[in-house]
């Protein structure tokens, strides 16, 4: 137990929310023990428009719709902290124009939208013979089946720089929307429990089928690091605003050899996995130099960061060291913004120390009075 | 108004004050989860959003398929899962009302389904001048027979298979996601459990073990 939160005791129902708080969500974890402390007001439904700044170019607050009633609201507020995720963050400070800042609230240094990347993804799966009409058992518990690679090679031997880790899947999961859709396409293939049989079928004999198969499936997945370039943004659409009339964002973003080099390794990789195991390939393994070997679209791997870059020089970067705003010094950014380059790993936990420390800097300023 | 909002409101039409405060009005009113479930049969207690309960509700008053399709779908889906010495058959488990649901949170599957429907009713017209639900069981066997195996089906039958591949998928998504289903294939979690790897038949089979190394750094439950 910590404080209000349950133990996890490993039914793998997480994606329905954890009804003991077990799992790390920020409503669990984060939100509910603020909301106790009796210092938050929380304002839901609210779409954040732009930050509010005075003459002096200090923030002042947040000018927000409701949602509930189409209605324009601000809040105000001593410092002004964006958390809105990496490329709404960006939006926002970039329709935050004013005289003093017509490019964009603290974006003097014209970097703010840009060095936008995400992780590297290529996937490839199949069925493991050895493993059809095996022993029942619970395999539930940590996901991705109990393995996880992180990165084991040396990039001196290799034409891509950084790396990637491994994330696994299979195993007795719970049947899903999608279960073994496509029997016939395994059911003619392999002989079951030594009859071959004609691919699709029905009856007793297809219900025989779904048990052989069950928990034979396996499936890798390559989450690698990109390189973080200026010429890969996000910018605000000069014609086109969302329902609230608020100006959108419209994106600009490519891989570059650097990235689908690694997808090629991938799969090579994968490929040379598989085979070890005595695995046989049914999805993933037909990419190539035509489709990038598979390498994901930029942002479909959702760990976006890099658009508010932290940096020693506001000329070259928006925020410092705290991820605070250079020309704004009561102005911060806590999400994936302040990235200046990702690992090859999910983002959150960096994301969370990152905003721990900025917001032990921002106490100490408040109590020095410089904010 | 409560004092964290101030007053800068977009109104649109030159609209009196009397908007204002009705704004602020349903910005304040919070309706408790037992009265919304008083009035609305379809509100289950999951704390959905009132656009979800209003998807949910809209779906659930709707209906897609004919009583004459639903006879049907029940026939073909106990073709494809009927009762075994295993476990019981699609009907049993409710796999119609789940594929009547399924088409209606996943509208793309309605042309397919319809017009499969339409297509096997056409060919047993042709065959045996009644619709499927109509013929005799060996009639609908001989009618399942050349559309259920892809590999081996007559070209012009193509339709027909890719419509019967389809109603096994859905057939099986209904079915294995039940209690009976997941019982049925040997699914044994969703409950609470301690993972201390695999258990130790299961890794002789194979001719595997785990090394002292792993025994003494992996997580243990005693």
């Amino acid at each position: 137990m910590i404080g209000d939160r349950g133990q996890c005791f490993y039914c793998a129902q997480c994606g329905r929310s954890c009804k003991v708080y077990g799992d790390f969500s920020s409503s669990s974890v984060l939100v509910i023990p603020a909301l106790k402390t009796g210092n938050v007001d929380l304002v839901t439904n609210a779409m954040a428009r732009e930050v509010l700044t005075d003459r002096e170019g200090l923030a002042t607050g947040v000018s927000y719709v409701s949602k509930d009633d189409m209605q324009e609201y601000q809040v105000m507020g001593r410092t002004v902290i964006l958390a809105a995720s990496a490329c709404e963050s960006a939006r926002l400070l970039l329709n935050s124009k004013s005289p003093r800042f017509p490019n964009g609230l603290a974006n003097g240094s014209d970097v703010v939208g840009k060095y936008l990347h995400d992780s590297t993804g290529a996937d490839m799966g199949g069925i493991i013979p050895e493993l059809f009409d095996r022993k029942r058992y619970n395999e539930d518990g940590v996901g991705g089946m109990h393995v996880y690679s992180p990165w084991w090679l040396d990039n001196k031997k290799l034409d891509f720089p950084r790396g990637y880790h491994i994330e696994y899947g299979g195993g007795f999961g719970m049947p899903l929307y999608g279960f073994n859709w496509g029997i016939e396409n395994l059911n003619g293939t392999y002989k079951i429990k030594g009859k071959q049989k004609e691919a699709g079928g029905y009856g007793a004999s297809l219900k025989e089928d779904y048990r052989y198969f069950f928990g034979a499936h396996v499936g890798m997945a390559g989450r690698g690091e990109a390189i973080a370039r200026a010429d890969s943004y996000c910018e605000i659409d000069p014609t086109v605003v969302d329902k609230f009339g608020i100006p959108v964002l419209r994106f600009n973003t490519t891989y570059t050899d650097y990235e689908i080099k690694q997808a090629k390794h991938m799969k090579e990789t994968f490929s040379e996995i598989l085979h070890a195991m005595g695995a046989i390939t049914t999805w993933g393994g037909d990419d190539g130099p035509h489709n990038n070997y598979g390498l994901h679209p930029p942002g479909n791997i959702i760990h976006e960061a890099g658009t508010v870059r932290m940096g020693n020089d506001p000329k070259k970067s928006p925020l410092n060291k705290w991820s605070q705003a250079h020309e704004v010094k009561n102005l911060f950014c806590m999400d994936g913004g302040p990235f200046v380059s990702q690992a090859d790993k999910n983002i959150t936990w960096t994301i969370l120390a990152l905003s721990m420390r900025a917001s032990e800097h921002l106490i100490d300023e408040l109590k020095k009075n410089n904010i | 108004m409560d004092r964290r909002k101030s007053i800068k409101t977009l109104l649109v039409g030159g609209a009196s004050a009397g908007v204002l405060v009705e704004a602020c009005k349903l910005a304040d009113k919070k309706t408790t989860d037992a009265e919304v479930k008083k009035a609305d049969p379809f509100v289950e207690n999951y704390n959905r959003m009132p656009e979800e309960q209003a998807a949910y509700r809209k779906l659930m008053t709707e209906t897609f398929f004919t009583p004459e399709e639903m006879a049907t779908i029940t026939i073909l889906g106990d073709i494809i899962i009927p009762k075994d010495d295993v476990s019981g058959s699609a009907s049993e488990a409710k796999v119609p009302d789940f594929i009547e649901f399924i088409v209606k949170d996943m509208p793309e599957h309605q042309t397919p389904m319809r017009g499969g429907l339409r297509w096997l009713d056409m060919q047993c017209l042709t065959r045996f001048e009644k619709p499927f639900k109509d013929c005799t069981q060996s009639q609908q066997m001989e009618m399942v027979d050349a559309i259920a195996f892809p590999k081996k089906a007559k070209p012009e039958m193509s339709q027909g298979v890719s419509f019967f591949s389809l109603m096994r998928n859905l057939t099986a998504t209904g079915f294995y996601t039940t209690e009976m289903g997941m019982k049925d294939v040997g699914y044994i979690g969703n409950q609470p459990n301690q993972w201390n790897g695999v258990p130790d038949d299961v890794l002789k089979r194979y001719n595997l073990a785990y090394t002292e190394k792993e025994l003494k750094e992996c997580v243990s439950f005693s």
